[in-house]
């Protein structure tokens, strides 16, 4: 479509830029709201624009307890479960790419299927599970479950890399008389350096954004992640808060933003190239 | 220079024949592999396989948090047939569930084509028409509460602005704009992943063949029908079937937005079995709504394997 007039041209300008205005604005509001003064939130007709700025709701929000606890949870459980689910799955992928079995069909059925099944289904034993030795409500528990919840994705990406790295490459080492962890470790995993990085971006950020879990298993108001507290000031309190909410909004969405500008080709070109070749 | 090549060829040769040998060397040492694999099967099969048979199992039971579990076949399923509850959650789950899907994909198709024109400021407009979509699913409901907020939400500012509505309406608790509200709040972040996926899928398609559908005379709109749809299907099939899963299984926004109220019209399927099972406790009933869900996801998976296998044994 090389020759296209300028008019189509602008019209799809237009066009894109209607989409955009669609998009953006929810976002643009709420960040408006977080920096407009409380009076002027609730006087009779608030400009879309604020007509003066604080940044009062970002200060009550890092200086207040509970939101900073929680996200200083969040912090906790995404960390230990970016970490653990990225040490599982670079051995793993490279023990699917290195030995072909029928264990490979398995896991990649497996990675699929666990995309599939309502989470309610293994919420339920789960839940009755942990409660019996005693990991709800406990951080370690939610860690846990996040790691098998971010797994299928970042083994899948990481078989995805192993599976372009040359064998002739371990082939020199092994030569030279490496053991296997030798040339998991000292060949594969400087390779691997801007997987792991892309998996421990997927990892943290889904373990920051996930919800359902953490309302279930975290019940007592210290130990809640960032979107369940964000969650319960919806509620009647929240009417009050427009403000340090729309301020702590503005806080959980940025490292999500930043993963996605980043990892955008990661998304896309496995479904792609899944839906393409199977 | 001849036989520095041919020399080349032959080690590239010999290395290929290397490799193979090592491939079914390596194949023959499975134990090696499971032992690699060792903790990932653990953790799989403790963490997430056990409990989804154990969760398709307790379906048939008439488990409560504490008692005793005894299984009691379809009586869970009887229930369910005629409790107009869940039949009301069933409902709204699939007009949620249709409605959504059919818009996202639609509009994030013609997102999708617009920025496949190469046009100027194409990866600029990605990254902004990004942005919602890594909007986390909690935010995206505060996002749209503090929008549809009676008295200081931007909704009614602008309605009101413009003269089309004299008194604020409050969006999220009444019975008729409720369920267009959480929709529009629905497809908004989803728009940009469908776009984004389609974008992906239309820049497969070689520009060879819209320059052979123009040296045939195909216009604009023959080239959509004739050209990229068809070429797209695979992609497209793969994108309505996950998306359909997707929000079938959506909590979190219509957590925030309404948590299922008002009076249960925007009480998803996931929302039903959540209060069942974690607000009443009745485990297993939870559990039986769970399995009618992998029942109609299962169906859609079955149709996208479908087309999918079609499309192969065609090409």
């Amino acid at each position: 479509m090389k020759n296209m007039s300028a008019l189509s041209k602008t019209a799809i300008h237009g066009l894109i830029i209607l989409y955009i205005i669609f998009l953006l604005f929810p976002l643009l509001w709420v960040v408006a709201s977080s920096l407009k003064p409380t009076q002027e939130i609730y006087s009779g007709s608030p400009t879309i624009l604020p007509q003066q700025i604080t940044f009062d709701h970002y200060s009550s929000v890092i200086n207040g307890q509970r939101i900073f606890r929680s996200m200083w949870n969040s912090v906790i459980v995404g960390t230990f479960s970016t970490i653990l689910v990225v040490l599982l799955a670079i051995p793993s992928a490279y023990a699917m790419v290195r030995y072909k079995s029928i264990v490979n069909n398995a896991i990649l059925g497996w990675i699929l299927v666990s995309q599939i099944f309502p989470v309610i289904l293994v919420m339920i034993p789960l839940y009755v599970m942990l409660r019996y030795i005693g990991l709800t409500d406990s951080l370690t528990g939610l860690t846990l479950i996040y790691v098998v919840w971010s797994l299928p994705f970042v083994l899948w990406m990481m078989y995805g890399y192993v599976k372009s790295i040359p064998l002739e490459l371990e082939e020199a080492a092994v030569i030279d008389g490496a053991s296997r962890t030798q040339v998991i470790f000292t060949i594969l995993m400087p390779l691997l350096l801007p997987a792991i990085g892309a998996s421990a971006l997927f990892a943290f950020i889904s373990s920051w954004n996930e919800f359902f879990f953490a309302l279930v298993l975290m019940k007592s108001p210290t130990l809640a992640t960032l979107q369940v507290e964000l969650a319960r000031y919806t509620g009647m309190e929240g009417q009050s808060r427009t403000g340090p909410l729309a301020a702590a909004s503005v806080i959980a969405t940025i490292p999500s933003i930043i993963l996605f500008i980043f990892m955008r080709k990661w998304f896309t070109t496995g479904l792609v190239s899944g839906a393409l070749k199977g | 220079m001849l036989r520095t090549i041919k020399r080349l060829i032959t080690i590239d040769q010999a290395m290929k024949i290397i490799n193979k040998k090592n491939h079914t060397l390596y194949s023959k040492k499975e134990l090696g592999q499971i032992q690699l694999l060792l903790p990932v099967i653990l953790l799989v099969t403790v963490f997430s396989l056990a409990p989804l048979l154990r969760g398709i199992y307790l379906g048939f039971t008439d488990y409560r948090l504490g008692d005793p579990i005894s299984f009691n076949g379809i009586e869970n399923y009887i229930q369910l047939f005629n409790d107009e509850y869940f039949w009301k959650s069933f409902k709204i789950g699939m007009v949620w569930t249709f409605i959504v899907t059919a818009l996202q994909v639609s509009l994030g198709l013609g997102l999708a084509l617009l920025l496949n024109t190469k046009i100027r400021f194409v990866s600029f407009y990605t990254i902004l028409i990004l942005i919602p979509w890594a909007t986390p699913p909690i935010i995206r409901g505060i996002l749209w509460r503090q929008m549809y907020e009676p008295n200081t939400g931007a909704v009614n500012i602008l309605l009101s602005d413009a003269g089309l509505i004299s008194a604020p309406i409050n969006w999220l608790t009444s019975f008729e704009y409720v369920i267009p509200a959480v929709i529009v709040a629905g497809i908004w972040g989803e728009i940009s992943k469908a776009a984004i996926f389609l974008l992906a899928g239309l820049q497969t398609i070689p520009n060879d063949l819209y320059e052979a559908g123009k040296i045939d005379g195909a216009g604009i709109w023959d080239q959509f029908w004739r050209i990229t749809l068809p070429v797209l299907k695979p992609v497209l099939a793969a994108i309505v079937s996950l998306t359909f899963m997707w929000n079938f299984n959506t909590f979190g926004i219509i957590w925030v937005l309404t948590q299922g109220g008002p009076g249960g019209l925007t009480r998803l399927p996931m929302l039903a079995a959540y209060e069942e099972g974690f607000r009443y406790g009745y485990i297993g009933y939870a559990a039986a709504i769970g399995n009618v869900m992998v029942i109609i996801l299962s169906v859609m998976l079955f149709m996208y394997i479908r087309v999918q296998l079609r499309e192969r044994n065609e090409s």
